[in-house]
């Protein structure tokens, strides 16, 4: 759990945010120099600074894959899975938080990919929807998915099915008021609802997961 | 006798949603997720001001930001060829993206940024700064009622629906014994599809474009940006490949369109543009505003009289939105007297659109609500006075129906919501601390058919690939396809590929107004006609018995071709395709509407029961149960038809119990742009529902014997909800949605 961790095991690290102080003061220094500010501005040289030292670095586990990366401070969870490393089966509905078409699991928990920044992951495991199923072989709610007819469009979807993995695995999903209540933060606008409901009922009767 | 209709339990026998693995397995590219190299991003600078003109606009902060490439705007565009053609359409006149410094709505676009990643073009677009010469902006309809105008497409088509109407005597419910005269507002309704309105342009050559696009309609989209950027129509290609759902707001080209392709064809390179969630508030449609009076006259029996119904909506400064509030209060009832009125509201807001079910879902609450009033003032039972009304023909088109099981509705309906516990007087039943009511009400939709065309490609290992540029935004069209073409050849379903949302694939219309299925279901039918006419021909040339084979009893079983007329007479397929010489048939299939929309009359009927359950303190409904039952025909497909009206239902009750775009008239901008802030129901809202289809043929509009379910399906829904609050409360709500201020 994210709560239980130390700040360092979190990739908030305290020398990655004392480098980027320090090499903000850099270039505070040279904008300070008023004939260099303007030769600096001219040439956008703040800006490249900026641009070559914000990089920070990231290792992150996605999907049981390793990958080492340099990545902007501002860029979120969701937008390195869909922009940089092209898993575009997590979806943006709404970049706010309050749709969850971007729900993934990190270390486990199910939490909206929009709504954390890439950086604050650093060490971490992610499983998305392209890492739910074995090869070819169907997880048990994208099965139960398929049976109930759990959507229309399909582009909830993939959020709701690693929301409803995750509602079974919480201790969530023991009564259809119990899961309607805990994948209420999943909007789909095609209302397939009651579907969705029946596939987590289905699976977590057949207690495959 | 055997149950013919369909209910919940009928769908676990259908086949599933032929797209769904790719869909559970998030495989499904949509609009955004296509990639191409050299891909830029775009990101939209809106205006802050609901009326006036740009005075200065500095974009040099952006143009200077790391990785921003551009910034665009009425300063630097590179121009939309079709602005400066003569005899434009007046009516439909769209929003001319940077044509000049004029502000029409707050939150137009006025410039836009184009960088090497999404985080530089977003905060590129930040930097922007706009100073404005502002005018006074009108954005609130019920205190603009004075500006309302007669739409100029009635002046152009004065037999059309948004001319004013008399059918026997005007005003004629003011004659009878017992009257019903009220007012009701449909507030403004976003579409807010799932996945936000996205678009990649690609400038392949100077004058040769691919879009990647969500739209309701490939060929379509690419018709009308090769008019916008006059290009030959050929040279734009629009893949709609997966749609994220839609519901009517991509039904035309937006000015975000126009603006990725003005940005691709300024960086030479392809452009990706997302709206924000925001964005889809005010830039792509949305239910309009609208304000009815409607006017029911009967006798002391219960027979109508006369209605009297007038409509208000509001549309944009620059572009004329009308819609068909109207035309169910012309034909759903027999009535001898009706008199109709449509007018429209020009406001410093962005254009609206079709929304599911236009114009019909906000008449029929209008309508559907008043008849409920009506039976409470009658003392008759709200089933029984539509029975009463019920109307054997066409009273507006004065023909008979193609079909109409609509009795079949009311009475299936009542009986499995359990109709005969509801209360005839209202407010009386109580459930602990919540009060209990039951409503009732019917929907409409025409019913009708276009021109498409199927292509086949039959391969000699047994596989069928169909093609059509229609585009499926959720309710499962290549599904419906495949067990049409599975149905009518004997090739199992798994064996056959239904490719769609491609402009360069055979003719299609849009997906809306619900007719993909009559459409293209008919030319699927064609084309499969049209294969087993061909195999038949080279079985002909083996054995006898194939000479006057009739198609519809030729089929494939297995690896033979057989014809139940001459049993005897089957034939190995592999032995047709060895003596064809070739390794697969290509095979073409047409259909189009035929004089049929001349002999009847044709509608899609839907009626909803609601079981309301409403807290005596705190004013909230819960919705306990729902039962739907609808006549569209035969049902082609159960499992994803079930869903289709499940997800009717789910949106109706956000109509009726939540959704409302509320614009601050002091800045004109909308202020619950997001889904924090714009509720739409969740799975904590919606219970286990009833879903059931009359399921009998509609003889004469296609080969199926289907009418049209998306639309209907929403119809009516809302007022079901609002007269079971009534019925639970004793209090009438006519201002949607009826959030618990309304009811305390």
């Amino acid at each position: 759990m994210i709560e239980n961790k130390s700040q360092e095991e979190q990739g908030i690290k305290g020398n990655s945010r004392r480098d980027f102080l320090k090499k903000s003061s850099v270039i505070t220094a040279i904008a300070l120099t008023p004939a260099a500010a303007v030769k600096a501005s001219d040439l956008k040289l703040d800006e490249r600074f900026s641009d070559a030292l914000e990089q920070q670095s990231l290792s992150i586990e996605i999907n049981g894959q390793q990958h080492e990366l340099k990545v902007e401070p501002r860029l979120t969870l969701l937008d390195l899975l869909r922009e940089r490393l092209k898993l575009t089966g997590t979806k943006k509905g709404c970049d706010q938080g309050q749709c969850g078409a971007c729900t993934v699991h990190i270390d486990g928990v199910r939490t909206n990919s929009c709504l954390t920044l890439a950086i604050m992951h650093d060490g971490a495991k992610i499983t998305t929807i392209e890492g739910l199923s074995n090869g070819t072989r169907l997880h048990p709610m994208q099965e139960a998915f398929i049976k109930h007819d759990g959507f229309q469009c399909g582009y909830c979807t993939p959020g709701q099915i690693m929301s409803a993995v995750a509602c079974i695995n919480e201790g969530h999903a023991n009564s259809e008021t119990e899961i309607r209540e805990f994948m209420s933060g999943n909007i789909c606008r095609c209302g397939a609802y009651a579907n969705i409901v029946n596939a987590i009922q289905e699976v977590k009767a057949g207690g495959k997961i | 006798m055997a149950k013919k209709y369909l209910d919940n339990a009928d769908m676990a026998r259908a086949i599933s949603r032929v797209d769904g693995r790719a869909k559970v397995m998030g495989a499904a590219k949509y609009a955004a997720e296509v990639q191409l190299p050299d891909l830029t991003y775009a990101v939209l600078v809106e205006s802050s001001i609901g009326q006036g003109t740009i005075t200065s606009l500095d974009t040099k902060k952006a143009e200077w930001a790391p990785g921003v490439i551009s910034v665009i705007s009425h300063l630097n565009t590179p121009g939309v060829p079709e602005y400066k053609l003569e005899n434009q359409d007046v009516i439909q006149k769209q929003l001319r993206v940077f044509d000049d410094a004029n502000i029409y709505f707050n939150g137009q676009p006025i410039a836009v940024v184009i960088a090497d990643t999404l985080e530089r073009a977003q905060y590129g677009a930040s930097l922007v700064k706009a100073t404005y010469k502002k005018e006074n902006h009108l954005t609130n309809l019920e205190s603009n009622l004075s500006r309302a105008a007669v739409p100029k497409k009635a002046k152009a088509d004065p037999k059309g629906f948004t001319s004013d109407f008399i059918r026997g005597k005007a005003g004629a419910y003011k004659d009878a014994a017992v009257q019903v005269e009220e007012e009701y507002i449909q507030p403004s309704e976003v579409h807010h599809p799932m996945e936000l309105h996205s678009i990649i342009a690609n400038w392949e050559a100077a004058d040769k474009l691919t879009l990647v696009d969500k739209t309701q309609g490939s060929q379509q989209t690419a018709a009308s940006i090769s008019k916008s950027f006059q290009l030959p129509v050929e040279n734009v290609k629009v893949l709609a490949t997966y749609v994220g759902g839609a519901f009517g707001s991509a039904l035309r080209v937006w000015p975000h369109e126009i603006v990725a392709i003005l940005a691709a064809k300024k960086v030479q390179k392809p452009v990706k543009l997302v709206l924000s969630r925001n964005q889809m508030s005010y830039m792509v449609g949305y239910r309009p505003h609208t304000l009815q009076k409607v006017a029911l006259g009967a006798s002391k029996d219960g027979k109508l009289v006369g209605i009297s119904h007038e409509s208000y909506g509001k549309t944009s400064m620059y572009e004329e939105f009308t819609e068909n509030v109207l035309q169910m209060t012309r034909m759903m009832y027999d009535v001898p007297n009706i008199d109709t009125k449509y007018r429209i509201v020009p406001l410093n807001v962005s254009t609206p659109a079709p929304m599911r079910g236009p114009g019909e879902a906000t008449g029929s609450f209008a309508l559907e609500c008043a008849m409920d009033e009506l039976s409470y003032k009658l003392n008759i039972d709200p089933v029984e006075l539509r029975l009463i009304n019920y109307a054997a023909e066409d009273p507006d088109k004065k023909m008979a129906w193609s079909s109409n099981y609509l009795k079949e509705c009311y009475r299936l309906g009542a009986e499995k919501i359990g109709w005969n516990k509801r209360k005839a007087e209202a407010g009386t039943v109580q459930d602990g601390e919540w009060k209990v009511g039951y409503g009732v009400a019917t929907g409409t939709f025409g019913a009708f058919r276009s021109a498409a065309t199927v292509k086949a490609t039959y391969k000699a290992d047994g596989s069928l690939l169909l093609q059509s540029a229609i585009a499926d935004i959720g309710p499962g069209t290549a599904t419906a396809m495949t067990a049409i073409a599975a149905e009518n050849l004997g090739i199992p379903p798994e064996k056959i590929v239904f490719q769609l949302g491609n402009s360069t694939f055979p003719k299609a219309p849009m997906q809306g107004g619900s007719n993909s299925l009559a459409t293209v279901g008919s030319a699927t039918v064609a084309v499969c006609t049209n294969l087993k006419v061909e195999l038949a021909k080279l079985a002909a040339q083996q054995k006898s018995g194939w000479n006057n084979a009739v198609p519809d009893h030729v089929k494939i079983s297995g690896a033979d071709l057989v014809n139940s007329d001459e049993t005897s007479a089957k034939v190995s397929l592999a032995s047709l395709f060895s003596q064809s010489g070739q390794l697969e048939m290509v095979i073409s299939g047409s259909a189009a509407q035929g004089d049929e929309k001349n002999k009847y009359s044709f509608y899609s009927y839907s009626v909803h029961f609601i079981e309301a359950h409403v807290h005596e303190l705190t004013g909230v409904v819960r919705i306990k149960n729902a039962v739907s039952v609808v006549d569209c025909g035969t049902v082609v497909s159960p499992k994803t038809a079930r869903s289709q009206l499940m997800g009717g239902i789910v949106g109706g009750i956000g109509m009726a119990l939540m959704e409302e775009a509320v614009i601050d008239d002091r800045t004109g901008r909308t202020v619950n742009a997001s889904f924090g802030d714009y509720h739409v129901p969740v799975n904590a809202d919606i219970p286990q529902m009833e879903m059931l289809f009359v399921n009998e043929r509609d003889e004469h509009l296609n080969p199926m014997g289907s009418k049209g379910l998306g639309e209907v399906v929403i119809i009516g829904v809302a007022p079901a909800v609002a007269n079971a609050v009534y019925n639970a409360t004793g209090i009438r709500v006519r201002h949607l949605p009826i959030t618990p201020d309304k009811l305390i």
